[in-house]
């Protein structure tokens, strides 16, 4: 079976969206956008992540703090009365990117263990930075208010119009990576997973892509969080706690990692889980834990692993 | 001066406790090459159990004692049902396994205690107050640091003179080439693994009286336990005393002293924000500090 071009791809990704919204209206169902635009927001949080994880072979642990930052951008500047779209959003990613160029430098002097080690106690830097900050809420969080405004027809605090904005960003954002990882540049982050002392050999330098890829990350997690704000309407500390990072880590591995297109689907098994486990049990922590061990054990590929078994019976038979 | 020499005290005791934390952490890197997240669920349950033994038997001591070896067998448990798979394999796996088990154990405790926070008493002959010269220093404290330091001594004896600890450090050396001289390195991967949750256990149910015990109690220390072990040199026993000390004192004398440090520079409006940004931050800048000047930690392991 051929890979979907990545232009299908996507639009396969906006198709079902739009289908997904006229079913949930058509069956009076409209408050599911609002799940939708959340799980498509940590959708592409997750794929920014894989690039890292997947790509670069780079495990980062703090990835939620960008979250945090792009999140707070917008919750600031709304708070300080700069409220158009157009400037916060773009603020949003610079800001991520130059927090990424500023801890990258640290977290990539080494591999391996310290850099798990490092993004997670950078992201907790960051976390108790803003639990501090009086100003803008302290832990206590701060409104988002008013939304972000682009032109006037698009209004935000509609969650139909921000369910279709969000699903129009994540699709252009989710093809650029794709072809981002398909470009030279990601080639070489995939040589530097495989064997990064091989790609020195070959005369690059591996730390320069490295780094650059991190901060590309970033950005397009701020992204995100600039988006997470909007949906949410709040911003807190929680945004980049460690509990967050664990959770887009896990969504890359359950869709399985390297695939930029596997956690989009990992966030929705995940936060679709989480649903629907949170109405059966209030101790529905303990059921994920159980099958996060259990995936880390026997599914190391993520869900894809379940999909080539399927597909081996079916040869059999 | 004397609120000073409190304040370094405070952070002694803190550094011991952080060290019993980040000697097990580092034995288990440092051998079997394993990251784990759940070793501050090991801290909370020392924590629950010891409150637990305390209420079935109402002696401190016997309730702490019971609660390691409990919190031992927990371990051992855990090793051979989760951790054993995941020797050798991508550290991305144990980190989302070891996640997987934070989620659990505090589930789990939520269950068994709910959610209010537990109360540790302190036993009834330490809870006065020993006079030290210049100042009245808590007793149950000055107890804490007694055994932590006690407990840190036995552990670098054991590493150094006893058979159990050369094998420890030669499979932190070389673990293939110590199963190759026909010790059972399966046994020992479990032993060590069971030594360092019970030094967890210890380091959380020492620390019972003097914090609330309630879920998720132990991710906040596990955090400055792997800043410990950033700064000492993962794998390193060495690196963890040093690295805890310097932490432990840094976090406490940073949240002690740096308002006051900061209020002779700055406006006091300016200066009151600032500190209670900074002061929880400080020992993130001194990691990243010690990052630039030694990147692999103070006592780091020779790349191989």
């Amino acid at each position: 079976m051929k890979a979907l071009p990545d232009w299908a791809f996507t639009a396969a990704v906006a198709f079902c969206g739009f289908a997904f919204f006229a079913i949930a209206h058509a069956t009076g169902n409209a408050i599911w956008t609002d799940v939708a635009s959340r799980i498509l927001v940590y959708g592409l949080a997750a794929v920014s992540l894989d690039i890292l994880v997947g790509y670069a072979g780079m495990v980062s642990f703090g990835h939620a703090m960008f979250l945090l930052c792009g999140g707070y951008a917008v919750g600031i500047l709304a708070r300080e009365g700069l409220v158009s779209g157009f400037i916060q959003w773009p603020v949003a990613m610079i800001v991520s990117g130059l927090l990424a160029a500023l801890i990258g430098p640290l977290v990539l002097r080494t591999g391996g263990v310290y850099f798990i080690l490092l993004t997670l106690a950078f992201s907790q830097m960051l976390f108790f930075l803003f639990t501090g900050f009086s100003r803008y809420g302290g832990d206590e969080g701060l409104q988002v208010y008013p939304r972000s405004e682009f032109i006037r027809a698009v209004d935000l605090s509609n969650p139909d119009t921000l369910f279709i904005v969000v699903l129009l960003v994540v699709c252009v954002a989710l093809y650029a990576m794709q072809r981002l990882a398909k470009s030279p540049f990601g080639l070489v982050l995939k040589g530097c997973r495989q064997n990064e002392k091989r790609m020195q050999a070959l005369g690059y330098q591996t730390f320069r892509y490295k780094l650059l890829a991190f901060v590309i990350a970033a950005a397009v997690c701020g992204l995100a969080g600039a988006m997470l704000a909007n949906v949410t309407g709040f911003v807190s500390p929680e945004y980049g706690s460690w509990q967050r990072s664990g959770e887009l880590l896990v969504m890359v591995i359950l869709g399985g990692m390297g695939t930029l297109r596997g956690p989009l689907i990992g966030a929705i098994f995940l936060l679709m889980l989480e649903h629907v486990l949170s109405e059966q049990t209030e101790h529905w922590p303990l059921l994920l834990g159980v099958l996060l061990v259990l995936v880390a054990i026997y599914l190391p590929n993520g869900l894809r692993t379940v999909s080539v078994l399927f597909r081996r019976q079916s040869n059999v038979s | 001066m004397s609120l000073f020499l409190e304040q370094c005290l405070n952070g002694i005791q803190i550094s011991l406790l952080l060290f019993l934390m980040a000697s097990g952490l580092t034995l288990i890197f440092g051998i079997m090459e394993q990251i784990n997240l759940a070793h501050g669920s090991l801290f909370m349950l020392g924590a629950y159990f010891s409150v637990l033994f305390q209420q079935l038997f109402g002696s401190f001591a016997l309730a702490l004692v019971l609660a390691l070896g409990v919190t031992f067998i927990i371990g051992i448990i855990l090793e051979v049902l989760v951790f054993r798979r995941l020797y050798g394999r991508e550290h991305l796996l144990q980190v989302v396994a070891t996640f997987g088990l934070i989620l659990i154990f505090n589930e789990l405790v939520r269950i068994f205690w709910g959610v209010a926070p537990q109360y540790s008493a302190i036993p009834k002959a330490l809870s006065g107050a020993i006079s030290l010269g210049w100042l009245d220093y808590p007793s149950y404290r000055v107890a804490v640091i007694g055994v932590s330091l006690l407990t840190a001594i036995g552990l670098f004896v054991l590493i150094q003179k006893t058979r159990l600890g050369m094998l420890i450090r030669a499979g932190a050396d070389d673990r293939n080439m110590v199963g190759h001289l026909g010790v059972n390195i399966t046994v020992l991967y479990t032993v060590v693994f069971g030594i360092g949750a019970a030094l967890a256990a210890l380091a959380g149910a020492m620390a019972g009286p003097l914090q609330s015990v309630r879920p998720g109690m132990g991710e906040q220390i596990l955090i400055l336990t792997f800043v410990v072990v950033v700064v000492g040199g993962l794998g390193s026993i060495q690196g963890a005393l040093v690295g805890s000390l310097l932490i432990g004192m840094a976090d406490t004398l940073g949240r002690a002293y740096l308002g006051s440090a900061l209020s002779f520079i700055l406006p006091p409006a300016a200066a009151s924000g600032l500190t209670n940004a900074l002061s929880s931050t400080f020992v993130f800048v001194i990691m990243a500090a010690m990052l630039l000047l030694r990147p692999r930690g103070i006592f780091a392991r020779s790349q191989r």
